[in-house]
């Protein structure tokens, strides 16, 4: 079986987006989306436990069985987030210290464990990696985005604090768009967040309809053509 | 036998597993092992970075964390009281306040010098409503400002609380049980220093307690 892995990516980050067609790890999604780099900075820590994971267990499935395929695939994640936790406390403490508390709410991320049972179990090292690259792309960018729009009706900024998580060069990403702006306190609390996510899938459903329909309209001239 | 039919057996899932459970657990005390010290280091440094706050520059020049003691209070809970000295003179002490808030406890730091004045409070963990209840924190108002330089005197004890109940510290629009929480941890802060004024710089150092 050969590879395609124009389909992987594609499936990562829009056909079978995590957030956005899957609809998985809503947890982590909801919680940390209050900004932009919040969102980043979470998307970037799942994506290398996913593409950890994914490697991982891609590379035991020769010896595990069905039987016992979830709690090895557990156990197995659960390892995988404590040591990302305790070295990221140990070697970037600061970054640890903005998104402590989410790193743990990794585990509990359905995504990882759907993307092990869906992809890695049934597929090469390389293939599950480059799986787990793209699906992990595809959450930070949703991440990205649910936290931006939330950020810049719930406190008119953009990017607040990327400085903190990818050092000071990167200062000049974070924007106040509106300046003295008192804030919307509801975007930045759990309804906010699932207000924007309700848009977005919307508008995400608009899009694929529009295509399928014009997908259609083009095969039924093309019928009558002929 | 070969490795297809090894696998249907009943008794190579339970060995799987063991050996899955054996290398997890060698893999996190490994990690465990080699992230310890740099764990401990790092929040030695966060701990050394908030008591500066909570204490005025130049005050004390001795290093705090070696000169930790530990109290029980009246509830039975243990605080942990950072001793601050010039040469051989106490300066002041630093320990930990909590009380609850609207979600969960407050815990604040706090500094009070040796006659009992606030030198220093800032919120260091909460979980209070985003732009409510947080502007408790030093990086979004000065607020917590407002206790520097008071005392249990100063104003007395009926005034000790927001503005609502008769107090003279303010509250916020739309958010007054946040800071009645801070202000109920600072009155009790002052409450254990003067309850314990006499031992808190005479008692020997000890190693500070892990929380």
């Amino acid at each position: 079986m050969t590879t395609n892995y124009r389909e992987i990516a594609a499936n990562g980050l829009w056909d079978q987006n995590v957030v956005f067609a899957q609809v998985l790890g809503l947890c982590p999604t909801m919680a940390v989306t209050t900004s932009g780099t919040n969102g980043l900075g979470m998307g970037l820590a799942t994506m290398a436990v996913l593409i950890a994971s994914n490697i991982i267990i891609s590379s035991v499935r020769m010896f595990v069985t069905a039987q016992v395929r979830i709690p090895v695939y557990i156990v197995l994640i659960a390892t995988l987030v404590t040591i990302v936790d305790l070295v990221m406390n140990a070697f970037m403490h600061d970054l640890y210290k903005v998104l402590g508390m989410f790193i743990a709410l990794i585990v509990v991320n359905c995504a990882v464990l759907g993307r092990a049972e869906a992809f890695a179990a049934r597929n090469t090292v390389v293939a599950s990696a480059a799986d787990g690259l793209f699906m992990g792309l595809g959450f930070t960018l949703a991440l990205v985005v649910i936290g931006l729009i939330r950020e810049l009706i719930g406190t008119g900024t953009l990017f607040s604090q990327a400085s903190l998580l990818l050092g000071p060069a990167f200062s000049f990403l974070e924007i106040t768009i509106l300046p003295g702006y008192g804030g919307t306190l509801l975007m930045i609390l759990p309804p906010g967040g699932f207000a924007v996510l309700g848009l977005l899938l919307a508008g995400r459903q608009y899009m694929e309809r529009r295509r399928a329909q014009q997908a259609e309209a083009a095969n039924t001239s093309a019928l009558a053509a002929a | 036998m070969n490795f297809e039919q090894l696998r249907e057996k009943i008794g190579y899932h339970s060995v799987l597993l063991g050996v899955i459970g054996l290398a997890t657990s060698a893999a996190l005390a490994l990690a465990n092992h080699s992230t310890l010290d740099s764990i401990r280091a790092a929040e030695a440094k966060d701990l050394q970075d908030s008591l500066k706050q909570v204490l005025p520059d130049g005050l004390a020049d001795n290093d705090l964390l070696k000169d930790a003691t530990e109290f029980t209070k009246d509830d039975g809970s243990k605080v942990t009281v950072y001793r601050a000295r010039l040469g051989s003179d106490p300066k002041g002490a630093v320990f930990k306040v909590a009380s609850r808030g609207y979600a969960g406890d407050v815990v604040a730091l706090m500094g009070v010098d040796v006659k009992g004045r606030i030198l220093g409070v800032r919120v260091i963990k909460h979980q209070e409503t985003p732009g409510l209840g947080d502007k408790i924190e030093i990086a979004k108002g000065t607020w917590i400002t407002a206790f520097d330089g008071k005392s249990l005197a100063e104003p007395d004890t009926a005034h000790w609380g927001v503005k609502k109940d008769g107090g003279i510290f303010d509250q916020f629009a739309g958010a007054t049980i946040t800071p009645r929480a801070v202000v109920k941890a600072v009155k009790g802060g002052l409450d254990f220093y003067a309850a314990h004024k006499d031992e808190i710089f005479t008692k020997p150092a000890q190693l500070a307690a892990k929380e």
